[in-house]
C-alpha cells in the first residue's frame, strides 16, 4: 500500500520572542533572546526567577471574551496560534466533510494554573465554592477540544502527553492519521503554560533549570561549556497538516512535507537521558528510514538542545552514533537557545522554525555559544544565521519519562 | 443595599460573566434563551452571585432561576433574610 503524503500548509505560534510567525522569524534570525525576569506571579522566594513568558498576550478578539474566561492560558495559546495557522493555510473548513478534519495537540501538563486556582479555592473556601470550569479548563485535552469546536473538526481528535516531546509526537500521530486515510487535514502541534508556582517550583526541585538569575538572556546556552540547565518557557506552535493531493487541489501553498516520525523510549530513567543516547539515536534512524533517506543526506538537525549538562552531551553522542563521519558536516541548531524550553509545545514551535528555514533558505543560529564544550563538538551554527538551502531536516524532541521523537521534514 | 442597587449589581455580574452589553439586559432577559448561557455558565453565575451578596442559593432554587428578574427577586429576599439573621445574632 502506498502511503499518502502529508504536507504543512499553515503555521502559527506564540512564544517568548513574539506572538506571530513573521515576528518570530525576524527575531530568530536576529539571534534575539526571549528570556527575561518572570512577571506572571511573585517569584521572590524561588531560586530561579526568570524564564520565557509570552509577552503582551491579548487573546481577544481572536478568542471572544466569554470563551477566554473558560480556557486556561495554555488553551488560549493553542487557539491563538491555531487562528494564525488556519488563516495562513487559507483553508475553508466548511467546504469539507467535517469527519475528515481532525485535531491532535500535545501538552505536557495542561491547565496547571487552573488546577492551582481550583485547589486554592478548595482549601480556602471549601468544595462548594469550586468553579464548574476547573475540570474543563485544566484537562490537557482542553486545547484539542476547543480547537475542534471552533473550527467544526469532527474527525480524529486526541491529545498526546509525553512531557517535552508532546508536540512532536502529536504531529507524528497526525501524520499517520493522514497517511493511512483516516483524515485529510489535521490541526496539530503543542501548547503549554506551565510557568506557575507549581510548575516553576517543581522544575527547580528536579534540578532541571538554569540559575543564571543575573543574566537571563544568556541562560539558555545549549551545547555550550557554561550551560547550567534549561529555561522554563511557555507558548504554542501549531501547524496545519494536510494530505498532499488535498492541498494541491485547493491550490494551497506548501511549506514542507512531513515524511517520518521516529518514536522510541529510553526505558532507563524517569528524568535523565540514557548516557549514550541510544533511544534518541534510534528515533533519528527510524525517522530517516520512514522518510526513505540515506543518513548522510540529512543536512540540518533542529536539536532538542535544552542546555542541560547531561542532555546536550547525550544528544551529541546520539547524533555521532547515527551519522558517523557525516555528523561533522551536519548543521545543528537549537531554537531553545532563543525561546527557552516550551516543554510540550517546544516541538511545535521548532517544526514551525524548520518550515521557515526550508522556505527561506536560512538556518537560524544557536545563540549564547561562547565557549565550546569538548564533549559537544558538532557544528551548532553558533551565534549567526547561515544561508543554506536545506531539503532534508530532522527535528528532535525528548521528554521526561524517556520519550524520544524525531520528525523528518523535507521540501516537496 | 437598595433593591435598585441589587438589580444593577446583578446586571453587572451577568454582563461580565456572559459577555453581553448592559443595554441588552432587562428583567425579562432569559439566561439560556436570550444570552445563550449553558448549564456550566449558570452554575458559575449563581456562585458569583452568592459570593457577591454573601448568600446561599440552594441548588433546587437555583435551577428555577431562568431570567435576570427572577435572579434579582431571589437575591432581594435572600439579602433581607440574611440581614434579619445577622441582626438577630448581633
Amino acid at each position: 500500500m502506498t502511503r499518502r503524503r502529508v504536507v504543512v500548509t499553515g503555521i502559527g505560534t506564540v512564544n517568548p520572542l513574539a506572538n506571530s510567525v513573521p515576528d518570530t522569524w525576524r527575531d530568530l534570525l536576529a539571534g534575539k533572546s526571549g528570556i527575561a525576569p518572570l512577571t506572571l506571579f511573585d517569584v521572590s522566594k524561588y531560586k530561579v526567577r526568570f524564564g520565557g513568558e509570552v509577552k503582551n498576550f491579548k487573546p481577544e478578539p481572536i478568542i471572544d471574551h466569554k470563551s477566554v474566561r473558560r480556557m486556561d492560558r495554555f488553551t488560549q495559546f493553542a487557539l491563538y496560534a491555531s487562528h494564525e495557522a488556519v488563516t495562513d493555510s487559507g483553508i475553508d473548513f466548511a467546504k469539507y466533510d467535517p469527519f475528515r478534519l481532525g485535531c491532535i495537540i500535545g501538552s505536557g501538563v495542561g491547565g496547571l494554573a487552573e488546577f492551582e486556582d481550583g485547589h486554592g479555592t478548595l482549601l480556602s473556601k471549601g468544595p462548594d465554592r469550586m468553579s464548574p470550569f476547573v475540570i474543563p479548563k485544566m484537562i490537557p485535552n482542553a486545547a484539542s477540544g476547543n480547537i475542534s469546536i471552533r473550527y467544526g473538526l469532527r474527525g480524529p481528535n486526541t491529545t498526546v502527553s509525553t512531557a517535552c516531546s508532546s508536540a512532536a509526537h502529536a504531529m507524528g500521530d497526525s501524520m499517520r492519521q493522514i497517511q493511512y486515510g483516516f483524515a485529510d487535514v489535521i490541526v496539530s502541534g503543542g501548547a503549554e503554560a506551565a510557568i506557575t508556582p507549581t510548575g516553576l517550583g517543581g522544575f527547580i526541585a528536579a534540578r532541571a533549570l538554569s540559575h543564571r538569575n543575573d543574566d537571563p538572556a544568556h541562560a539558555s546556552r545549549p551545547f555550550e561549556k557554561d550551560r547550567d540547565g534549561f529555561v522554563l518557557s511557555e507558548g504554542a506552535g501549531i501547524l496545519v497538516l494536510e494530505e498532499y493531493e488535498h492541498a494541491k487541489k485547493r491550490g494551497a501553498k506548501v511549506y514542507c512535507e512531513l515524511l517520518g516520525c521516529g518514536n522510541t523510549a529510553d526505558a532507563y530513567h524517569i528524568t535523565a537521558p540514557h548516557e549514550d543516547g541510544i533511544g534518541a539515536a534510534e528515533a533519528m534512524r527510524a525517522a530517516c528510514r520512514e522518510a526513505g533517506w540515506n543518513l548522510n543526506e540529512v543536512q540540518y538537525l533542529n536539536a532538542h538542545g535544552t542546555s542541560t549538562g547531561l542532555g546536550d552531551v547525550a544528544e551529541t553522542k546520539a547524533m555521532k552514533q547515527v551519522f558517523g563521519d557525516h555528523a561533522k558536516k551536519l548543521m545543528v541548531s537549537s531554537t531553545k537557545s532563543m525561546i527557552g524550553h516550551l516543554l510540550g509545545a517546544s516541538g511545535g514551535v521548532e517544526a514551525v522554525a524548520c518550515a521557515l528555514m526550508m522556505k527561506h533558505g536560512v538556518i537560524h543560529p544557536t545563540i549564547n555559544h561562547t565557549t565550546p564544550d569538548p564533549e559537544c563538538d558538532l557544528d551548532y551554527v553558533p551565534n549567526t544565521p547561515r544561508e543554506a538551502r536545506v531539503t532534508k531536516v530532522l527535528s528532535n524532541s525528548f521528554g521526561f519519562g524517556g520519550h524520544n521523537c524525531s520528525l523528518a521534514l523535507g521540501t516537496v | 443595599m437598595s433593591d435598585e442597587q441589587i438589580r444593577q449589581k446583578v446586571i453587572d455580574i451577568v454582563c461580565e460573566h456572559l459577555a453581553v452589553n448592559k443595554d441588552q439586559v432587562t428583567d425579562k432577559t432569559s439566561f439560556i434563551e436570550d444570552i445563550g448561557a449553558d448549564s456550566l455558565d449558570i452554575v458559575e453565575l449563581v456562585m458569583e452571585l452568592e459570593e457577591e451578596f454573601d448568600i446561599q442559593i440552594p441548588d433546587d432554587q437555583a435551577e428555577k432561576i431562568k431570567t435576570v428578574g427572577e435572579a434579582v427577586e431571589h437575591i432581594k429576599v435572600a439579602v433581607k433574610n440574611k440581614d434579619k439573621d445577622g441582626g438577630a445574632k448581633a
